[in-house]
């Protein structure tokens, strides 16, 4: 029920980042989901088709990656994959783990068209030093 | 998760802003940017805002969830019986249509600002906001959020308050934990709550529950509780009483702080 409100949020953020990169258009939204954000993708796909009407991100795809579950166990130090109702440890079976992956509700990326100029904005900035930090 | 300092990049999504992965690539003569924001960005700003203000207020702000009917206003109205004389407190409640809850939370002479939210299923950070524009912060201790009573789409909305109060009525099962995950692990506190039905209700399993909670890999604290009867009530102003206590050291910390630039 509440992924429409969601989505709102998302063309918002979306319109905002057109805007400030001075864009025509929006060619795709790229999202990253995991099963325990309380974000089901198929109702947000669904929402997204009537919520993106009118605006930049009318003809916008929105791609959705469904993250995984993954818990780091505090007793064992193990990374396993898990089930979102049982974030057991999937080595030693411990419950005391820590959620590494699989809460995220996030805009990853988003392509944008630009009819004028091919001037380097600060999005390349931003995407190099994510890279950096992630090496 | 700050969207600054790459601490949003989680071993589920490195891969795809890596070089060479699904993200890093530009189409020619498009641009592709890389946001790595939360969705609710705005409401997280929002949220943030408010927690601020109840730190600078030294106010404790408490979210209570559940199920429509788990008990939530009764719990409020046994606590205000308790407290009123003591602390000063104030109730922002939501729901969907009338002002019921509001008004049996003022017939007991404390404040509440009543959020009707027509078909929105969940508050958010900024009905919470308005709401406290209404509210004077400086002469109260408490503020309880009474969220809509929806076991899903609260979980996923920062209000700005400090603890996030879960309750599960014992007509409901014990095994509510396990079928709603996003709920009970943002829970800081679980009340089983309507425990005087136990020897009525003998399939909850108080136990059950508890395990239910911990295979969610969540070490929250659990009271079971009756606003009937007033069982486990004690561990309940206790647990509020020490999160008090803790905020004051919390805003006195923050207040002796030298300030920065």
């Amino acid at each position: 029920m509440h992924e429409l409100a969601v989505c709102q949020a998302l063309i918002d953020q979306v319109e905002e980042i057109a805007l400030r990169e001075r864009a025509d258009q929006v060619l795709s939204i790229h999202l990253g989901i995991g099963p325990l954000s309380g974000v089901e993708p198929h109702l947000l796909e669904q929402a997204f088709s009537i919520a993106r009407a009118g605006g930049v991100a009318a003809g916008a795809e929105l791609l959705i990656d469904n993250l995984p579950v993954q818990v780091s166990c505090d007793q064992c130090g193990q990374t396993t994959d898990a089930l979102p109702a049982r974030l057991l440890c999937g080595a030693c079976g411990n419950w005391r783990t820590r959620l590494v992956s699989g809460d995220e509700l996030q805009l990853l990326h988003v392509e944008l068209v630009r009819q004028t100029g091919n001037e380097i904005t600060e999005s390349e900035t931003t995407r190099q030093q994510q890279h950096e930090r992630i090496n | 998760m700050c969207d600054t300092c790459g601490c949003n990049v989680t071993p589920g999504n490195a891969h795809l802003v890596q070089p060479g992965g699904r993200l890093s690539k530009t189409a020619d003569g498009r641009e592709a940017i890389d946001i790595l924001h939360g969705l609710l960005h705005a409401n997280d700003h929002s949220a943030e805002h408010n927690r601020e203000h109840f730190n600078k207020h030294g106010v404790l702000a408490v979210n209570l969830m559940s199920s429509p009917g788990a008990g939530k206003t009764s719990l409020l109205e046994a606590t205000i019986g308790v407290l009123k004389d003591e602390l000063s407190i104030a109730v922002i409640e939501g729901d969907l249509e009338t002002e019921n809850d509001a008004a049996r939370i003022r017939a007991h002479g404390v404040p509440a600002i009543q959020i009707t939210t027509g078909s929105a299923c969940h508050l958010d950070a900024h009905m919470v906001h308005d709401a406290l524009h209404q509210l004077d912060l400086d002469k109260l201790d408490i503020v309880f959020i009474e969220n809509v009573g929806n076991l899903v789409c609260p979980a996923s909305f920062d209000l700005g308050q400090h603890h996030n109060i879960t309750l599960l009525s014992v007509p409901e099962g014990d095994d509510k934990p396990a079928k709603y995950p996003v709920m009970f692990r943002a829970a800081d506190l679980v009340l089983l709550s309507k425990c005087d039905l136990l020897p009525v209700l003998d399939d909850f399993k108080p136990e059950n529950a508890r395990r239910y909670l911990r295979e969610l890999a969540s070490s929250a604290p659990v009271i079971e509780l009756s606003s009937k009867n007033n069982e486990g009530m004690d561990a309940w102003l206790h647990w509020l009483f020490s999160e008090l206590a803790e905020l004051e050291h919390r805003c006195g910390e923050i207040a002796a702080a030298p300030e920065t630039a």
